[in-house]
């Protein structure tokens, strides 16, 4: 890439992005490496999912990727039978939210889970994965350890 | 800040599915209700503060326009914003100028028209209040989040999607009533299951199109003054008790429950510190009602009921015109419609009507405290405000 030019690589994210260029970028290249990474500060150690790059709590900007792994635990879902312009051709898709302890994550859950067997408090786990029109993403499967 | 500050003009446009004009043209229709209901003349008007969802405008900066059509230069007119709850933001601010001595009327304009976007559309662009980054590319949309919320209360109490519908079943009782009301019908229970029914259909679950708002066009108009001047021109002022406001993280993944709204509780909390009121003592409430679950999370947050029980207040009817604390006895945003800028106004306007005792078929027996419980996104923006007689 040449030096002036804008890293536009978030726009790669999910089914429509709507965002191009942040500090975290790098979020991108780990998940092309097969990894869902949040932000750590180097100073005080909190942790963010979604990452950012900056730190609210002791406002240092210096931040260290972590991958997000093992098991979360289901906060809520939702089934869509309808779907903003953009989405429609992807009907139904469920998004939902995983409580991993440290930090939540918010996603799509596989499409391989059917949707009665889904329930407030299971285990899942988190894995990269492509949308249906070939971009990147990351998706909350089942998890295989019992 | 213990200056008065009184409501003295309320005016509302229909809701309706598709305003036949301009953003200014339905302005003027709510703008001339509280001017009338006010008996005041533009010249008494020191600012006016404009509310709206900028995302459905095409006209960039809608103050200037709208208080050049109404006749309101050359006072200051400014642009307020915080999505579903905006002309509620928009009361906020003319609350503090006049009760601050700089303003002694200012007018509060909220709007919206939605019918030049699809319903599609509409969803992407209402789901752009939303996070856009982390969230928005994954496909969500408001009764998308807010049926997460439901799939939350259901897990944590035990709630139903019968105790949803009930809260539609009742929004129809009123809207029925409501002239100014997009949706007039009435709903029962088994529409919901019926599958020649639309209510019963899947929109994301656990809600049904039964569980959701519809878009609308309107507007809505307030007249906030001083002591001073609400004494001069209204025989009945209806006076501004206590105002909440909060906020929360946009993004889900940083609430900490969603089984109830964190901003309107603090929201609520904060307004019933200034009113030096509890909860019992309020007699009329609007509240939010987006969706179904969001007037059952209301219920909780506001302190109508304990956290879970919230159906046991609808099941038992405790929420209709003569039960316990009746809400949202104008058919609420299930039946009005949710014209996004104008909905606060118009939550105000019932109250007022109500502490005035001019509410007529749907008059609530001598209320002395009503409250607004208007939210912006999916509980992002948290305002309650609180309002009451002499
Ligand atoms: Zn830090």
């Amino acid at each position: 890439m040449a030096k002036n030019e804008l890293d536009t690589r978030f726009s790669e994210f999910g089914t429509v992005s709507f965002a191009a260029v942040t500090r975290v970028n790098d979020f991108i290249g780990n998940l092309e490496n097969g990894k869902l990474t949040g932000t750590r500060c180097v100073k005080c150690g909190k942790t963010f999912f979604p990452p950012r790059a900056q730190c609210c709590e002791c406002l240092a900007a210096e931040m260290e990727w972590f991958e997000v792994t093992g098991e979360g635990e289901l906060v809520s879902y939702s089934t869509l039978q309808y779907a903003p312009t953009g989405f429609t051709d992807e009907v139904p898709y469920t998004i939902a939210l995983v409580d991993y302890g440290d930090y939540k994550v918010f996603g799509r859950i596989d499409g391989s889970v059917p949707q009665e067997d889904l329930s407030v408090g299971m285990k899942l786990k988190a894995a990269v994965a492509r949308t249906s029109n070939g971009r990147l993403t990351y998706v909350f499967e089942r998890s295989q350890v019992k | 800040m213990n200056n008065k500050v009184g409501i003295i003009g309320v005016g509302q446009s229909a809701f309706v599915r598709t305003y036949p004009g301009s953003i200014r043209e339905l302005v003027f229709e709510s703008f001339r209700e509280a001017m009338t209901d006010a008996g005041i003349a533009r010249t008494d008007i020191d600012a006016t503060v404009v509310c709206s969802a900028p995302e459905y405008d095409k006209q960039r900066s809608p103050a200037g326009v709208i208080a050049e059509y109404l006749g309101l230069n050359p006072q200051p007119t400014f642009y307020a914003e915080t999505l579903c709850s905006s002309s509620s933001t928009g009361l906020r601010l003319a609350y503090s100028l006049v009760a601050s001595g700089l303003h002694d009327m200012v007018m509060v304009i909220g709007f919206q028209i939605m019918s030049q976007l699809t319903s599609n559309e509409s969803q992407e662009r209402m789901g752009r209040g939303a996070d856009i980054q982390w969230e928005s590319p994954f496909g969500t949309m408001m009764p998308a989040y807010y049926a997460m919320h439901a799939q939350a209360h259901m897990a944590k109490y035990g709630t139903t999607p019968e105790d949803l519908a009930l809260i539609r079943v009742k929004a129809a009782t009123y809207g029925q009533l409501n002239p100014l009301a997009v949706y007039r019908k009435p709903v029962t229970l088994e529409q919901f299951t019926d599958p020649a029914s639309f209510l019963g259909g899947p929109v994301a679950t656990p809600l049904r199109a039964g569980d959701c708002c519809a878009n609308a066009d309107g507007s809505s108009c307030l007249i906030v003054a001083s002591e001073e001047k609400a004494r001069a021109f209204s025989k009945k002022p209806v006076w501004i008790k206590g105002v909440g406001a909060a906020s929360a993280p946009v993004n889900m993944a940083g609430r900490a429950r969603l089984s109830g709204l964190d901003a309107a509780e603090e929201a609520a909390r904060q307004a019933y510190k200034m009113a030096g009121i509890t909860a019992a003592d309020i007699n009329v409430a609007e509240v939010h009602d987006c969706f179904t679950i969001a007037e059952l999370m209301a219920y909780e947050n506001l302190g109508f009921a304990k956290p879970g029980e919230g159906r046991d207040l609808i099941r038992a009817k405790e929420t209709y015109k003569d039960g316990k604390i009746p809400v949202n006895v104008d058919g609420g945003l299930l039946s009005k419609g949710h014209p996004i800028g104008a909905t606060g106004g118009s939550q105000v306007r019932t109250i007022v009507l109500q502490l005035r005792g001019e509410a007529g078929e749907i008059q609530v027996k001598d209320p002395v405290f009503g409250l607004v419980h208007n939210i912006g996104g999916v509980g992002l923006y948290g305002n309650v405000t609180i309002f009451g007689v002499d």
